[in-house]
């Protein structure tokens, strides 16, 4: 029995087909999703979305955050924004990642809503730089 | 009567006219099918959100904790109404439309004794609303030069409102736009954004429900992610429609523009013929008098 993966961002639907086993970024930690799963919601944190077909990775995207729905026979990923992860690019990922230090560090400690902000976007910005470093090791 | 000069120069202005409304129906159609395309595309986002909001809205309606985003603050004092309407003109009365109902609104609003403030969104609106609404006007802003409008535009105006609710600068936020039907029509609607609409009660209240969702990390937590982020899709795809129902509106206009141009040539032409005839049967006339007269 197949999985159902949707990955949907707000401006479209990226990517809508059957695969063996998706592994995502849950905000709680990595979670792989099998066919069967029990029905669940979850947050997800910037980190790389694989999908498995037979064993092997055979697509991996990096979503900056976002949600996920996972039935029994699908999972749909709501991501804040998705990029194809051989299209990341460590500088940008490091530009990134640097403004987002700049705004945590200015971040005001006693305003909830802007240090979530603040700690969600450096924490993406780091995953995305992780992400994105990895690639270039293994093509060269 | 009109000289055959004057005449002459008067069709050509009109079939020049005629030409750049043609022109602006054409442009107007394919950014039409752009924003449809556009708004297409972001349904499956805005379909799950729903899903999952009412899938975790359900636990928190009872809750006395539950957040103010989602069942409002208590109180029913101030609204606010967000007000979409186009960046330019030549659309006919798509954004008088949305002005004319907002007015009523706060019309009726009003006389219940409430208190009624404004953020518009588009330039004509914030036009419209200076002149009408004037001192109620606490925020605008448009999206003039951008080709596309994109999800972060939705997002910050999410945080903008979300930010004026946190200040208690308003009770409940409604939200006023045009959605488009379709090329002919497009409707003015208003929805609740804060507190958030109800959700729509199970389809099937058979007991067939589905099973409940585990939810990671538990529901207050992912809910105070959620609810900023479904406002600012609502506010998105209101966007969307907003841009749709002005291209199809713009489309409208400009093509009974181009017919009425073309109705008006006809006229002219008409009597443009009929004058040049009556000057040329004029100096026949001249012309065999003189020969008799010799």
């Amino acid at each position: 029995m197949p999985l159902a993966l949707e990955i949907i961002s707000p401006e479209k639907l990226l990517l809508s087909r059957d695969v063996d086993m998706v592994v995502i970024p849950g905000t709680e930690g990595d979670l792989g999703i099998l066919p069967g799963h029990a029905n669940l919601i979850t947050g997800l944190r910037g980190g790389l979305v694989d999908i498995y077909a037979g064993g092997q990775i055979t697509e991996r995207y990096f979503v900056s955050g976002g949600f996920a729905e996972v039935t029994d026979t699908h999972c749909a990923v709501l991501a804040d924004s998705i990029i194809r992860q051989s299209d990341l690019n460590p500088a940008t990922a490091a530009t990134l990642l640097d403004e987002a230090k700049a705004d945590y560090a200015a971040v005001n400690m006693a305003d909830q809503d802007s240090y979530l902000r603040a700690s969600d976007r450096l924490i993406s910005a780091q995953a995305m730089l992780d992400s994105a470093a990895p690639a270039r090791a293994e093509k060269t | 009567m009109p000289s055959l000069k004057t005449l002459r120069t008067r069709i050509n202005s009109v079939r020049s006219t005629q030409k750049i409304t043609g022109a602006m129906k054409m442009v107007a159609a394919a950014k039409l099918r752009r924003a449809q395309a556009q708004a297409e595309a972001s349904r499956p986002y805005a379909r799950r959100m729903g899903e999952m909001m009412s899938a975790l809205a359900g636990g928190a309606q009872g809750n006395p904790n539950a957040p103010s985003l989602l069942v409002g603050n208590g109180r029913d004092k101030t609204h606010l109404l967000l007000a979409l309407t186009a960046d330019r003109g030549l659309a006919g009365a798509f954004s008088a439309n949305v002005g004319r109902h907002t007015r009523t609104l706060i019309t009726s609003l009003e006389s219940q004794g409430k208190t009624v403030k404004i953020f518009g969104l588009g330039r004509k609106g914030n036009d419209y609303f200076r002149r009408y609404a004037g001192d109620r006007v606490i925020g605008t802003k448009n999206f003039i030069g951008k080709k596309t409008i994109a999800f972060e535009d939705a997002e910050a105006i999410a945080g903008e409102i979300i930010a004026l609710f946190k200040k208690s600068e308003f009770d409940v936020c409604t939200l006023v736009f045009n959605r488009f039907h379709s090329v002919m029509s497009q409707t003015v609607t208003q929805t609740p954004l804060i507190p958030a609409a109800s959700p729509p009660a199970n389809d099937n209240p058979a007991g067939d429900a589905p099973a409940p969702y585990e939810i990671e990390p538990d529901d207050g937590t992912l809910l105070a992610r959620l609810l900023p982020r479904n406002l600012a899709v609502q506010i998105y795809a209101a966007l969307l429609e907003n841009s749709a129902g002005f291209y199809a509106s713009q489309m409208t206009a400009m093509d009974s523009a181009t017919r009425n141009a073309g109705e008006m040539i006809k006229k002219l032409s008409l009597n443009y013929n009929r004058a040049r005839q009556a000057n040329i049967t004029k100096e026949l006339i001249e012309i065999i008098s003189g020969a008799e007269a010799v």
